[in-house]
């Protein structure tokens, strides 16, 4: 069996600064780290690989330094890594972001299952893995919770619909988002990285697509059009109220249901 | 000595210091001034009177002197050796309205504080300025004047030292209602008997600690943690001497048994990356560069490797690390919660007899036949070792903890280890440390409390 994980490098805090000038992200001087959403995918990946004995890839789209992230997917178990990346890849909207890594898989090998987390906590979209699926034809499954049985030909799933959950059992080649608190990500292994420090990560740019039309590439091919970026205002709103427990108890009930939350 | 009691007299007086609103008496007093976190003594002071200022302080406690009344100072009540209980009545003086921080002075780098800000906000306060204060208690919503009367240690000690080390002046309320400075914002002192190291660490009983300037450090920016599982404790333990030795200066070695772990996971509902070993290591590393970092810790693991460690694992993010720390603030609260009653030991040993007093616990466990738990700080020699009532009856629950007692103090005293680490001695440990230290050491302590307190009304029967 072959598993990918899709896995993105995001800013290591999310006291991101925004340039008021510009509306970028102030990055510099900013640690990085792997989307805490793709730790819980690369490790469902890494548990059914140590159930079933499967291969799991990693694979991102972003800068060279991205390979970092991949290297860390190592220390937790990874067995192979790809990295797209390619100036012309730059500025891309979620839908130009699906198209590129669709590509990409295309290159490297759909595997029978693909796993992303959810969303990104830079992005924050939660699009980028059903619209890959979409581009690669293929069935998908966003918020799972839960992994119910893997075997050679199907997985079922939990999944998280809001106000229901459901169970699916959906066969190969297929795609499934997972939820935070699926499981407990494993931290990386210093013996792994010992193990992994000589491994190559083959990088894979425009030219060694199947489309290399760069007008559906980066910024060209994102239909989506950024006017302005801005961290939401703090609400700071707060009210103290004192008196007994039971007086205290009934003043809440009435705000909450005044705010509509009860 | 006779004490005069509390009458509507002194509650007057009281009142007329702080105004109704902030003096209690009887049923009005909370049940929490009545204890601290493990001396459940049922003992409540005449009244608490919640205090906003040094003149307040220094006019509550000339009236006390006068008048021959005890007074209990308090902050949050978080202590371990019941130094914050009123076990003889009297006035309970609370520190927590004073609560403000007074002055971030970033030419000396120093911080100006009331004694009844709590750690958390300093904490929070110092980083948002890009600003370190290091002494690291667990017990985070204890308040500043507790942590400088029993010179809190915490989980940095190792690299960064303990509360002392950071206090850099105080304003203090002597027994007699005068009031003192002493330190102060100067890096150095050589100016005869440093009183302000006298101060700290000296659980209420010398003075009333109104003011405190704390000294600052840049905070790193990169802190990394690494976990590192053993087949066993003594396997584990036993590779701290050999990281010390490398040179390598983490700012915390903890340790950890698998038991600790399944509990603070129950407490907090909350699940621990690994729990399939039965010990771990966790250290921390800070710095400015990732590279230094990893320098660092890269030696450090391969040390614990050599050592037996079945793997090193890296925690490098803030999640990752919040989600380890959280599990290792939350030992002594699950513990806890995991029995009806227990008591605690905090003798510190010389770092290179650690193993062999963990070892004599888990002996001591099948001795005394009682249920022993403990975690604390390797690289320190700080251990925290808990004796947990669990079903025992009265009798027989009294007789087993002294027991145990008895033994782990004085193995304690036969590695030149000391009676606390960092708790403090309160009522709860003064037979030890006076067992531990001889009737001539014991002389010299209460000679010293004499100087400052002859009619010893500053929180008697505490210490010494």
């Amino acid at each position: 069996m072959e598993i990918l994980v899709c896995i993105k490098q995001v800013p290591g805090t999310s006291e991101v600064e925004v340039d008021p000038e510009t509306g970028v992200l102030k990055r510099e001087g900013i640690d990085s780290k792997m989307n805490p959403y793709d730790l819980y995918g690369v490790e469902t990946a890494i548990r059914i690989k140590e159930q079933t004995g499967a291969r799991v890839t990693v694979a991102s789209m972003g800068p060279p330094q991205a390979s970092e992230i991949l290297q860390e997917a190592f220390m937790m178990g990874a067995d192979e890594a790809a990295l797209f990346t390619d100036r012309k890849f730059a500025g891309a909207d979620v839908l130009a972001t699906s198209y590129t890594i669709a590509q990409g898989i295309k290159k490297v090998n759909i595997p029978d299952l693909i796993i992303c987390g959810k969303q990104t906590t830079d992005g924050d979209t939660a699009q980028v893995g059903p619209e890959l699926a979409e581009f690669l034809s293929i069935p998908h499954v966003a918020n799972v919770t839960k992994i119910i049985e893997v075997t050679d030909k199907a997985i079922t799933v939990e999944m998280d619909m809001g106000h229901s959950v459901e169970i699916v059992e959906m066969l190969y080649p297929c795609l499934i988002t997972v939820e935070k608190g699926i499981n407990v990500p494993r931290l990386p292994s210093f013996k792994l990285k010992l193990a992994t420090k000589n491994k190559k990560i083959p990088f894979y740019s425009l030219s060694d697509f199947e489309d290399k039309n760069e007008k559906n590439y980066g910024l060209n091919g994102s239909p989506t059009r950024v006017l302005r970026i801005f961290s939401p205002e703090a609400n700071s709103d707060r009210e103290t109220w004192t008196g007994s427990g039971e007086e205290l108890t009934g003043k809440l009930v009435k705000k909450l249901k005044e705010l509509k939350f009860a | 000595m006779d004490y005069k009691k509390v009458d509507s007299k002194d509650i007057e007086f009281l009142v007329s210091v702080a105004g109704k609103d902030k003096v209690f008496v009887g049923d009005q007093i909370h049940e929490t001034y009545s204890r601290d976190e493990i001396v459940h003594a049922g003992k409540y002071p005449d009244v608490v009177i919640e205090v906003e200022t040094t003149e307040e302080v220094s006019k509550i406690m000339k009236y006390a002197y006068d008048n021959n009344i005890i007074v209990t100072p308090r902050g949050q009540g978080t202590g371990l050796a019941g130094a914050a209980v009123a076990f003889q009545g009297g006035i309970m003086i609370s520190t927590v309205r004073m609560n403000k921080i007074l002055e971030l002075d970033d030419e000396n780098l120093t911080l100006t504080v009331e004694p009844g800000v709590l750690l958390m906000d300093i904490i929070k306060f110092v980083q948002s300025n890009d600003l370190f204060y290091p002494p690291d208690p667990g017990e985070k919503s204890a308040s500043i004047g507790g942590n400088i009367s029993t010179n809190a240690g915490g989980m940095k000690a190792v690299k960064y030292g303990v509360t002392r080390d950071y206090v850099r002046g105080l304003e203090v309320v002597l027994p007699d209602g005068r009031i003192i400075e002493v330190g102060g914002k100067n890096v150095k002192n050589s100016s005869g008997y440093s009183v302000k190291d006298l101060i700290v660490g000296s659980e209420g009983t010398l003075g009333f600690i109104t003011k405190a300037i704390l000294k600052l450090l840049p905070l790193p920016k990169i802190s990394h943690s690494l976990l590192v599982p053993f087949p066993d404790l003594a396997t584990a333990i036993e590779t701290v001497p050999k990281i010390i030795k490398s040179k390598s200066i983490p700012t915390a070695i903890e340790f950890m048994e698998r038991s600790a772990i399944v509990a603070a996971e129950e407490f907090l509902g909350k699940k621990f990356p690994d729990k399939s070993s039965d010990a771990y290591l966790l250290l921390t590393f800070d710095g400015n560069k990732k590279e230094e970092v990893e320098d660092a810790y890269e030696k450090v693991a391969h040390i614990c490797l050599e050592a037996g460690a079945f793997d090193v694992f890296i925690s490098n993010t803030q999640e990752r690390q919040e989600t380890i720390w959280k599990t290792r603030g939350a030992f002594l609260e699950a513990i806890k919660a995991s029995t009806s009653e227990l008591d605690e030991c905090d003798v510190v040993v010389p770092r290179n007899k650690v193993a062999e007093f963990i070892k004599f616990t888990n002996e001591l466990q099948k001795e005394v036949d009682i249920r022993i738990q403990s975690f604390g700080h390797a690289g320190d020699g700080n251990l925290h070792v808990y004796i947990l009532r669990d079903d025992l009856g009265e009798t027989e629950w009294k007789t087993k903890l002294h027991k145990a007692m008895d033994r782990m103090y004085d193995k304690a005293t036969e590695l030149h280890g000391l009676t606390s680490g960092e708790h403090g001695i309160g009522t709860e440990k003064k037979p030890y440390l006076a067992k531990a230290m001889g009737p001539e050491y014991m002389e010299l302590l209460r000679n010293i409390k004499a100087a400052f307190d002859p009619k010893n009304i500053l929180n008697p029967g505490k210490v010494c």
